[in-house]
């Protein structure tokens, strides 16, 4: 369960945010997931509810944008839409893809008090 | 709520995905790009590929000049009111800061760190992955005795428990710290950047990094190896590649072990290799048995083009 880490360092950032400037509570957290990164959402959701309690982030809600898993073919040159690794090119049925987008996991930003 | 997308409790992103529809999406980076000339950390409208997916009702115009200030202002607003209602306050607290951090940014200026103390060191890392069984201690256990005569090797064991492998690494004749995880599934950069230091001097040599059996977890996690070494056997079934593709995407070598027990299984070698380059077309494979020896020598010299490898990379930036 590394989602219970990352959600570690997602209260680490929030925490960091604290000490730069002043707010008493955080009322949603907002993340940028990509389909490709490595952590389910729903994973995320429920570990995020545990590690936040008792922090300034307690209750908070999280919201998660969900971006889609970006891939070059070498085989047809297109720029194509994958749902996860080991999905064929939907043009011309190809593996030979390399992924250029939907790896990241980020805190985008927080509503505070 | 996020100001970029306007996501409330109410839409969970999962829902957000089957909702969204291109023409909201259209509508909205349209009234975007007429209103906010900032608008550069925006997911919307990249061309389509990068776009975010959102909830049709979330683009209410509300939602416009939260998202409007967040941009424009930075950071502090007061949300739920147009520019021109911005001097009016007790209207609402609230405050979005815009703060945009890789989450796994902290484990990564770790691995960086370790990374660079590894070259600075003439030390090759590699970092082992596999599910529970695959016999990665073993599979070690051989290999280090039989490095150790043409260089430095060390070894970290990641285990969650026991210190048992890390005895059997010793016994071998290597230098080896144990690193008990505890409940941890995977080992992190600053774990291995603490455990090295209470590893003698490697100096041109190998450093092993033996992380916790498990196929998911430790793929997240640099450790600020050269490069990850996924180990699969035969009893695993052909289609471990697909099940975790990202480990075997983030690996630069899949070492398929127990190859002597073939003759008892059906295991079909081709299907697994193809299944894995689908997840990764450029990954390296070698076939080996930790029990008998057979393949080792193709491993020693995969390792030692991984050396030269390292060897021109440093030699290149220090001229
Ligand atoms: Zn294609």
């Amino acid at each position: 369960m590394h989602e219970m880490a990352i959600c570690l360092g997602i209260i680490q950032i929030v925490e960091e945010e604290l000490r730069h400037r002043s707010f008493s509570r955080v009322r949603s957290v907002c993340l940028e997931m990509g389909a490709l990164s490595h952590a389910a959402p729903e994973a995320i959701r429920f570990c995020f509810a545990v590690v936040a309690t008792r922090t300034v982030a307690e209750g908070a809600v999280l919201n998660i944008v969900e971006l889609p898993g970006v891939a070059w073919c070498m085989s047809c040159s297109k720029s194509i839409e994958i749902a996860r690794r080991g999905e064929r090119c939907p043009c011309c049925g190809s593996y030979q893809l390399q992924v250029t987008a939907g790896e990241q996991m980020r805190v985008k930003e927080l509503e505070i008090d | 709520m996020c100001t970029v997308c306007g996501c409330t409790e109410g839409t969970p992103s999962t829902e957000c995905a089957k909702t969204h529809d291109a023409e909201s999406h259209a509508r909205y980076y349209t009234h975007v790009q007429d209103d906010c000339d900032r608008h550069y950390a925006h997911p919307h409208g990249d061309q389509g590929l990068q776009r975010s997916y959102h909830a049709r009702d979330s683009h209410s115009h509300h939602h416009r000049s939260v998202h409007h200030q967040a941009h424009g202002g930075q950071a502090l607003l007061s949300g739920g009111a147009g520019p021109a209602a911005l001097k009016v306050t007790g209207m609402s607290r609230e405050r979005v800061i815009q703060i945009e951090r890789d989450i796994l940014g902290k484990n990564n200026g770790i691995a960086a760190d370790n990374r660079a103390l590894f070259v600075a060191d003439d030390l090759l890392v590699f970092n082992l992955v596999s599910s529970p069984g695959a016999g990665k201690t073993t599979l070690l256990v051989r290999a280090v005795s039989e490095l150790k005569r043409s260089r430095p090797v060390g070894v970290i064991e990641g285990d969650q428990q026991t210190s048992s492998d890390a005895e059997r690494i010793r016994a071998a004749g290597v230098s080896a710290i144990q690193v008990n995880t505890g409940k941890g599934c995977h080992l992190d950069a600053a774990v291995i950047g603490e455990a090295y230091r209470r590893l003698p001097r490697l100096t041109g040599g190998i450093l092993f990094i033996e992380n916790v059996g498990n196929l998911v977890c430790p793929a997240a996690f640099d450790l600020g190896e050269a490069c990850k070494i996924v180990v699969l056997s035969i009893t695993e079934g052909e289609d471990k590649p697909l099940k975790y593709p990202d480990m075997f995407a983030a690996s630069s070598l899949m070492v398929i072990n127990k190859i002597d027990l073939a003759p008892l299984l059906e295991f079909d070698l081709g299907k697994t290799i193809e299944y894995a380059r689908r997840v990764s077309p450029k990954i390296d494979v070698l076939v080996v048995s930790a029990r008998t020896g057979e393949g080792f020598g193709e491993l020693y010299a995969w390792i030692d083009r991984q050396a030269r490898h390292q060897r021109h990379v440093v030699e290149d930036k220090r001229r």
